[in-house]
């Protein structure tokens, strides 16, 4: 946690840090402005937007109807018009009737028209399971953004991580994608499903100023460091990674990614090529996941260091069950086999 | 449940619209109902939307087919003001013939007429202020010419050549120009039209004067954009005017596959409560006249309007397709309303500002303006001759700053240049060392 700024220090969850980060850059730069389903008078369904209309008025924060192709239309026109919108897309899962505004309108922009207009904007989007959404309102589908061209990928796991990460999203010229792990929105849930819920409070990651802060995009966290195995995650598999690693005495680096892409490929070259050993982690369905991707980068960058056969801990390729929600989900169980079967040699 | 005895019922079947006249039949247009100039009135503009529906259905017009101007729309513009707008018809219909021969020459990949249909861009580029934000389609080159962009631009950008503004990245024909309030081009359909909202919604919370106006044809009123473009600019009551050009054909399929059998195209503004006319999209007087009043409505905070233009496409639908395989071949010639640059021509002669002499006088000097741009354009190379761009360029502007992702990538494709494409390694190759 480096270029800690001087503002005074606070207890933050996920969503206060992310609420603190829109704050700031509204107040900062007037071309900012947030649209979505019900983020506007009652501050959005996860409250990330709380208060923000009542402080900042409706020009700047402000209901959509519940289109989300129409949202990001719209939005890609207003970055065409200078500014600077920040969408909400209430749940990862409904952003597919946008999709073609991403992909072949934001994405394509800077690139079709030679520089002559960009979008500049950063769409926040919870995503993730381990709340009991169902298929429709759990899934990962990060590898969709990272496989396309011209739009970035960041994913935060910490309070701390989420603010300085959206500041820099938001002020960036390229259009991001913002993932909000909804799991981890109250407390670093560690993948033990059965023990009592851990408040951020108890997290040093929690510790977040109150003023403006970046976090540059495209570097990866070091969360823990050891000798013996890479793990290689983002998002709330951060923290279930990093407690199978702690409670089972595991010398192990545990990098949280934090930007998908650009990917911090120097940190990752490094560890491994340290360790000879790499688990890749992610929540995400397995087949052409983002895991495939780091997969064949370490195999094309570490091989002649490598020890053991890379491991992937994935979610299953199935649809997002409801009731096995715990079965599917990637726990202490899942990576304790895979990291027994890569440390046995 | 209901128990109902459903033998005697017919079977149920399913429509599947099929057009009035394929290859081989006699098309005939006298069963279409054509309002005279005249009959659909002009309100004020900030009427609101329930108290003009009828307008959906009827047709703003103002020239004749005689080509004398009448009634409510006439917009009674200066002799100077129509003699531009014809030259600018004339412009965009030689420029279309000669960029059309380019591609069948194999000079370039791809091509887009405008033919017939001019109007439908020329006139409200002319009604609109040149700093209102225009949304495109990929046939509404007419608006490039009449705000100043210069033809040489347009041609390298066909060419994909080292002038190409665009660096050679896209399809000939999807141009960009901030400069001339120009949005870029996408070949994916009415994307345009909620960006064209979300950029009037920006302009309305900054109590800037300029609007947005976006164009679709009628086809692609059928993509779910369109609908949420109509939802958001109802919703926020957003400067903006959404022309739909109602060719008649959207490639192969005819309008009725748009659903055009049962209701008019404008008449999908209604349920909106967005403010719906149709005009005779032949008749440039009238798509002048109605885009000054919708452009005045969305100034004055009275909301978007739709505007369906109703029109005929005179040519395929691009180079890639043959319209006499799909469509009877006289139609166009058999179409009611005729021909906007001959319409507008006959009302200029009509008023004795323009005569046959000038007009081809002004005919050849345009051809031959085209025909010396397009040879200061080929200089620049065309796409028929290869890559014209240095391989570096297919990598900039992915990012604003290049990832080393991409960086490694360029370095293997400029590797690729040295192999494979050097004039010295192919000689290598040739002499077989």
């Amino acid at each position: 946690m480096s270029d800690m700024p001087d503002s005074p220090v606070k207890t933050m969850n996920m969503i206060e840090a992310i609420n603190s980060a829109l704050d700031i850059m509204l107040e900062r730069d007037d071309d900012v402005v947030i649209l979505g389903e019900d983020v506007g008078y009652f501050g959005g369904v996860f409250r990330a937007t709380a208060h923000l209309q009542e402080k900042y008025g409706k020009r700047r924060v402000f209901d959509t109807p519940i289109s989300e192709n129409g949202i990001l239309g719209a939005a890609v026109g207003m970055g065409a018009y200078g500014l600077r919108p920040v969408p909400e897309i209430q749940f990862a899962d409904y952003i597919y009737p946008g999709l073609d505004q991403i992909v072949s309108e934001a994405a394509r922009l800077r690139y079709r028209s030679a520089g002559d207009f960009i979008a500049p904007m950063t769409i926040r989007t919870p995503f993730g399971g381990g709340i009991f959404g169902g298929q429709t309102h759990s899934q990962s589908p990060e590898s969709l953004f990272t496989h396309m061209s011209g739009v970035k990928t960041i994913i935060p796991a910490t309070p701390y991580d989420a603010k300085g990460l959206l500041i820099s999203a938001i002020e960036d010229n390229d259009p991001i994608i913002f993932f909000e792990p909804k799991r981890i929105y109250n407390g670093p849930f560690t993948g033990y499903y059965d023990r009592p819920v851990e408040p951020w409070s108890k997290h040093s990651a929690a510790q977040v100023p109150e003023g403006y802060y970046k976090i540059p995009l495209g570097k990866a966290d070091v969360v823990q460091e050891g000798e013996g195995l890479t793990i290689i995650t983002y998002g709330t598999m951060v923290h279930v990674a990093s407690a199978v690693v702690e409670e089972q005495g595991i010398d192990a680096d545990v990098i949280d990614l934090r930007t998908l892409l650009p990917l911090d490929i120097e940190t990752i070259e490094e560890s491994v090529k340290k360790t000879g050993r790499c688990l890749i982690v992610h929540e995400a369905t397995r087949t052409s996941g983002f895991g495939a991707e780091l997969a064949a980068l370490v195999a094309e960058r570490c091989f002649y260091h490598l020890e053991a056969p890379i491991e992937r801990v994935t979610g299953f390729d199935t649809p997002y069950p409801h009731s096995l929600e715990w079965a599917y989900f990637p726990g202490p169980v899942r990576l304790t086999t895979a990291i027994e079967k890569i440390m046995k040699d | 449940m209901k128990k109902q005895n459903k033998q005697n019922l017919p079977r149920l079947h399913l429509h599947i619209p099929e057009p009035q006249f394929r290859p081989g039949d006699t098309a005939d247009f006298s069963n279409l109902e054509i309002e005279d100039v005249g009959v659909t009135g002009r309100p004020e503009e900030t009427i609101a939307p329930i108290d003009m529906q009828h307008m959906a259905t009827g047709l703003i017009r103002v020239l004749d087919m005689e080509g004398k101007a009448s009634g409510p729309w006439d917009p009674k513009l200066s002799t100077d003001i129509k003699l531009k707008m014809l030259r600018h018809i004339m412009k965009v219909r030689s420029f279309d013939d000669r960029m059309f021969r380019a591609q069948r020459q194999g000079k370039t990949s791809f091509y887009m007429k405008c033919t017939g249909e001019e109007a439908t861009s020329i006139a409200p580029a002319m009604a609109l202020a040149a700093d209102d934000m225009v949304f495109p389609s990929y046939r509404q080159q007419g608006i490039l010419l009449v705000r100043g962009y210069p033809m040489l631009d347009m041609m390298n950008q066909i060419y994909s050549n080292r002038e190409d503004s665009l660096k050679g990245r896209q399809l000939p024909i999807m141009y960009s120009s901030s400069d001339h309030s120009f949005f870029t081009i996408s070949g994916n359909l009415t994307t345009q039209y909620p960006q064209a909202v979300g950029w009037a919604m920006a302009s309305a919370a900054k109590q800037d004067s300029r609007i947005a106006a976006t164009w679709c044809g009628e086809g692609s009123t059928a993509e779910g954009d369109f609908h949420s473009a109509m939802t958001f600019a109802t919703v926020y009551n957003a400067p903006v005017i959404f022309n739909i050009v109602n060719n008649q054909w959207a490639i192969s399929s005819f309008s009725g596959i748009a659903g055009g059998e049962r209701a008019t195209f404008a008449a999908r503004g209604l349920g909106y409560g967005i403010a719906s006319i149709r005009v005779d999209g032949n008749d440039p007087l009238a798509v002048y006249a109605a885009t000054e009043w919708a452009a005045h409505r969305a100034r004055t905070n009275n909301g978007p309007t739709l505007i369906e233009h109703f029109t005929y496409r005179a040519e395929g639908h691009s180079t890639s397709d043959d319209p006499s395989s799909y469509r009877a071949a006289e139609e166009y010639a058999k179409w009611p309303l005729g021909d906007p640059l001959e319409r507008l021509k006959a009302h200029l002669i009509g008023e004795a500002t323009w005569d046959e002499d000038r007009h081809v006088a002004l005919k050849k000097a345009l051809d031959d303006e085209v025909k010396t741009t397009q040879k200061l354009a080929e200089k620049n190379g065309i796409l028929g001759h290869g890559m014209h761009q240095e391989f570096e360029t297919m990598f900039e502007d992915v990012f604003e700053e290049m990832p080393w992702h991409l960086q490694e990538q360029m370095d293997m494709s400029l590797a690729e240049k040295i192999s494979k494409f050097s004039t010295k390694n192919k000689e290598k190759m040739e002499r077989g060392s």
